[in-house]
């Protein structure tokens, strides 16, 4: 003991503690500017342009990130937002729920940041944003972005209905906006009109069945189409028809696909199919869905192909090499424009940085890439 | 592992020597000095007792008078081998994660009976102050006595809150004390305690306390080109507890102690800080009252009795002001009930051999209000444990089995599966001299913990079909403790090296819009070494100092999916290196502390890229206080400088911690 008395001196004492302090001190380097990772997954092709993919992020993480495609080099690049932005605080933000191209700018709608960050489509460069409570997609019109928010004000007579803002491309003010149903999901657009899924996300089993029908002249709504329940994705096909999916109960009540006839305003079809996304390319609609079920307690994972023109299913799977086993949560979906190439991301466990699968149009796979967490949404940059 | 760990114990060698340790903790034995007369001497922060035959981490009142803690969660920051998950501010959940096995794997115990959660499994330690603690303290694996309720054995670790009990001097019937604390966050926190002797045998405390502030502190993100601080915001708190006790100790040496606890609070919840969003609407009230029971009675020279007996009722309302349902906002309301009975017996067969049965049975009950599909489940729980405990010579051994039976029910929907199972634990201990208290210790604990009433049931989140999720621990360790009356008066070194196994853990991703799940898909395998040595050197005459250092490396790698890309990658918020450090003087009538705490960088997801990467953080705390006696009652003054380099940090993704605060608490006894 005395040995260990002596060693235990006041000086050592102090020493060892001022050592020990400026260790760790050095030791705190800083967030800084996360850079991202290039990977190179294609060959260049200085043709065709490239792609943006918005990873959505976990709630309350803050970690919605952009990916680019450089086609041009066949460069994936991940997480280009901060680097590109550096100024911008807190990054892209909390929960990428849709993104959209037109013109000159790119809207990335950021859910749970309550905003659209609007940036430059070539360089992903901030030009501002547009901040709309709880938003959640986005198309356009005639110069216009449409937006549909969940946003509701307390004691409304209309009882937790969201709206669509319509907002100036220019200068990206809100003009105006037209109430619709209860948490407005995905739009699209036939003719002048505009075709809203309403959910009632929000109040299970209390779920929304309609899809709201806004004039775009008057913007006003002029109907609501009685579809199913807790409607989500909306999307035209070249024939004047809307695919509406309905996301189910998650009980008995399963997810399924619905044909509208824009012409009559009527729900005219429906697949007994469960989707949960779907693309539309020419006369085929790619349709994935992974059904949670709290009946089995199981995820069930299926993919489809819809001739949009006969209303048919033309087969049960458009991954022909079997890597859709290796998939365990498709997430989104995109058709090139171009090639046709068909794109699927895996979100996983939703914790896990997801994986971009890239697939021939004949379902083969070409390249995959670990995408950011819960990659989810695609836009492709215009010719 | 288990072959290493039988390697182990051949090498203990069994030499024969009897043992007088690990006494039943019965409640208010030893009249103790009081307060008023021990804050006046100069005494080690120290609890010098014997090394356990499990690894133990003890704050007892001194150390924890003069530590700059305001609640539980405060202080246990400085134990080696936790993480706690801290929110931040006045009203922040605090939770500890010990060994990286989880939070719903620790077992918080007061006054000797489980404070449970069926809803969540886990307790807010920071809804504890310090105000009416004792002692706290931190097992791994479990308290190193037989003479305990089952449920005492059913957790992966325990941590033990013990509250004041209350002391008197000869002649004196009454005393109290009346505190007030205030300082940043708008805190005002009077608080006021009572003592009474009834009868030479009965005495009554009477405690309370009101904690009201509105949380608002500054805080500061960066990457270098942006640079924001804000406010936070919606982060007050209300918050009021009243605890009266009754301390029974009869002359047939058996004793007696009800308890009964109220805490009422209403707090903003702030919420995550993400880009453009600064401010979150979400409000949450809470209501908690148990009435506790404890018995103990020794029969002759073999047997001793343990009872045991607890109601709980919780009470919680959420509101959130953003979501708007077809109702109005968002407000659900939860209710839980909880009945717990327990017996536990421990049998003395010979001088150095006790035997120990103990059974408990507890009953939770939930409902839920604007929750879809909810199963108002009811939870039937029974514990039967046999445990056994020898001294043999310079070696203690304990062992258990603990058998649980769970049976689930519910009025709507699907129930959980019923399970029952039997799991062990082994602890030994070796002390090589006589003369020293060295110790040598090693445990095997295998144990579960079942799946939350949220895990099951929750509206579009829960899966009644989760099974438990199971652990392993192997730990090997030694334990030295020196007392002196020379230079130095106290030392003591407590190394322990393990490692642990999480088994079908449950992972849930949070948050998902209307499609997360929970599943038993997760595998932990867990490395680690817990290191601390304390000393109490009288490095001048008049002055006494303590101090402490602790040192935690711990690997918990993610070993759910080998072909995944996050393979034994480390898991969320877990540091490899941490540490902590005191520095404690006193010299006359003044004391001064210092503590330093650091955590090293983590990842807040299982995969370690840089974009899931969070700093380190370390934080110095400073604290001056004295005591005077005026006119026969004792005063004393305390001010503490809390984060003293205004460090801005996250424990938590997105959660920010306070930067520079400050605390003055004046408290008098009477």
């Amino acid at each position: 003991m005395r040995i260990l008395s002596r060693l235990i001196s006041c000086r050592n004492l102090l020493l060892l503690l001022s050592a020990a302090i400026i260790g760790l001190s050095a030791c705190r380097k800083g967030n800084g500017i996360i850079p991202g990772e290039e990977t190179q997954v294609g060959q260049p092709d200085t043709l065709r342009n490239g792609f943006y993919l918005l990873n959505e992020g976990n709630m309350g993480m803050n970690l919605s990130t952009l990916d680019y495609y450089d086609r041009s080099t066949g460069i994936y690049k991940s997480n280009i937002y901060s680097q590109i932005n550096p100024g911008a605080t807190k990054e892209l933000g909390d929960v990428g729920n849709d993104i959209g191209i037109y013109g000159s700018k790119l809207y990335a709608v950021i859910n749970m940041s309550d905003k659209v960050d609007v940036l430059d489509t070539h360089s992903a460069k901030r030009i501002g944003q547009i901040s709309i409570r709880n938003c959640r997609y986005v198309t356009f019109y005639k110069g216009k972005a449409y937006v549909s928010s969940y946003a509701a004000t307390i004691g409304d007579a209309s009882a937790g209905a969201g709206y669509i803002a319509e907002v100036d491309t220019a200068t990206l003010q809100i003009l105006r906006t037209v109430t619709v149903g209860r948490q407005p999901e995905e739009m699209a657009i036939v003719g002048d009109k505009l075709y809203i899924a309403n959910s009632g996300g929000y109040s299970p089993p209390r779920y929304e069945r309609t899809v709201s029908v806004v004039d775009m002249n008057t913007f006003k709504e002029i109907k609501r189409i009685d579809v199913a329940i807790n409607l989500h994705r909306v999307k035209a096909d070249k024939y004047g028809d809307v695919y509406v999916t309905s996301r189910g109960d998650y009980y008995n009540i399963h997810s399924k696909l619905y044909v509208i006839d824009t012409q009559k305003d009527i729900v005219k079809d429906s697949f007994n199919l469960a989707a949960s996304n779907l693309a539309i390319a020419g006369d085929s609609a790619y349709v994935y869905s992974a059904e949670w079920s709290y009946i089995t307690n199981k995820n069930t994972v299926s993919y489809a192909i819809i001739n949009v023109k006969d209303e048919t299913k033309v087969t049960d799977n458009f991954i022909t090499d079997g890597i859709d086993k290796e998939i365990r949560t498709p997430y989104g979906i995109a058709i090139d424009p171009e090639n046709g190439d068909i794109y699927v991301t895996d979100a996983k466990n939703y914790l896990l940085p997801g994986t971009l699968y890239c697939f021939s149009k004949a379902g083969k796979k070409r390249w995959s890439v670990t995408a950011g967490n819960i990659p989810a949404h695609f836009a492709f940059i215009p010719r | 592992m288990t072959y290493r760990l039988l390697i182990l114990l051949s090498c203990l060698p069994l030499s024969l020597f009897a043992q007088d340790k690990a006494k039943p903790v019965s409640p208010a034995v030893v009249s103790k000095d009081t307060a008023a007369t021990r804050m006046l001497q100069g005494v080690t922060i120290f609890s010098s007792k014997n090394n356990s035959v499990s690894p133990v981490q003890t704050l007892s009142g001194v150390a924890l008078e003069k530590m700059n803690s305001l609640s539980v969660a405060d202080a246990v920051r400085f134990f080696s081998g936790v993480q706690l998950k801290d929110y931040g501010g006045l009203g922040g959940l605090k939770t500890l994660n010990v060994r990286s096995m989880g939070t719903n794997h620790v077992g918080v115990f007061y006054d000797g009976i489980q404070l449970g959660n069926a809803q969540n499994g886990t307790v807010d330690l920071g809804r504890f102050s310090l105000d009416n603690i004792e002692q706290i303290d931190l097992y791994n694996a479990q308290k190193g006595a037989i003479l305990q309720p089952a449920k005492g054995f059913s957790a992966a670790s325990s941590i033990y809150l013990q509250s004041r009990k209350p002391t008197f001097h000869e002649g004196e019937t009454t005393h109290g004390k009346v505190a007030i604390k205030t300082g940043s966050f708008g805190m005002v926190n009077p608080s006021v305690r009572l003592e009474q002797k009834i009868t030479n045998s009965l005495s009554a405390v009477i405690s309370s306390e009101w904690l009201h502030g509105n949380g608002k502190y500054k805080f500061r993100y960066t990457n270098g080109t942006y640079d924001t601080t804000a406010v936070r915001e919606n982060a007050g708190i209300d918050a009021t507890r009243v605890e009266g006790g009754l301390y029974g100790q009869f002359k047939d040496s058996s004793s007696w102690h009800a308890k009964v606890y109220y805490y009422n609070s209403t707090r903003g919840l702030p919420g995550a800080i993400v880009s453009n969003k600064f401010y979150n609407g979400q409000h949450q009230w809470d209501r908690n009252l148990f009435v506790q029971t404890s018995y103990n009675k020794k029969f002759g020279k073999r047997y001793t009795m343990l009872l045991n007996a607890k109601y709980m009722y919780d009470y919680v309302r959420y509101l959130d002001t953003s979501i708007i349902t077809d109702y109005g906002p968002l407000m659900n309301r939860y209710r839980q009930h909880e009945y717990y009975l327990s017996s536990a017996n421990q049998y003395k067969l010979t001088s150095f051999w006790d035997v120990a049965l103990s059974a408990d049975f507890q009953l939770n009950e939930m409902t839920a209000v604007n929750l879809d599909h909810f199963a108002i489940p009811t939870r039937y729980t029974t514990l039967a444990a046999a445990a056994t405990q020898l001294h043999l010579g310079q070696v203690e051994m304990q062992g258990n089995l603990l058998a649980t039976f769970i049976n689930e029910k519910t009025k709507l929907y699907n129930s959980g599966h019923d399970y029952s199972a039997l799991r062990p634990t082994i602890l030994v201990s070796w002390q090589p001299f006589r003369q020293e208290d060295l110790k040598l210790r090693a445990f095997y604990k295998s144990i579960f913990r079942m799946p939350t009433f949220n895990d099951m049931y929750y509206s579009t989140v829960g899966n009644p079909d989760l099974k438990p999720e199971h652990t392993r621990q192997y730990n090997a360790g030694i334990g030295y403790t020196h007392n002196s009356k020379g230079f130095l008066q106290f030392f003591s070194l407590q190394t322990d090296v393990y490692y642990s196994h999480v088994k079908d853990k449950i992972v849930a991703a949070p948050g998902r819009n209307f499609q997360w799940m929970m599943q038993n898909i997760g595998g932990v395998d867990i490395y680690g070494v817990d290191a601390s040595v304390q000393l109490s050197p009288r490095l001048l005459q008049q002055v006494q100092t303590d101090f402490s250092v602790k040192y935690t490396y711990q690997k918990a790698l993610d070993v759910t999916d080998p072909q995944e890309v996050n393979y034994k990658d480390q898991i969320a918020y877990v540091p490899v290196h941490s540490g902590s450090f005191i520095a404690h003087a006193s010299w006359n009538k003044w004391d001064i502390n210092y503590s330093f705490i650091y955590v090293g960088e983590r990842y807040f997801l299982n995969t370690n890229v840089p974009l899931y990467y969070l700093e380190p953080w370390y934080t110095s705390d400073l604290s001056v206080s004295t005591s005077f006696l005026c006119q026969h009652k004792l005063i004393k003054l305390t001010g503490e400088l809390n984060n003293v380099f205004n460090q801005y940090y996250d424990v938590v993704i997105n959660y920010p911690m306070p930067g520079r605060y400050y605390r003055l608490t004046a408290s008098v006894n009477f």
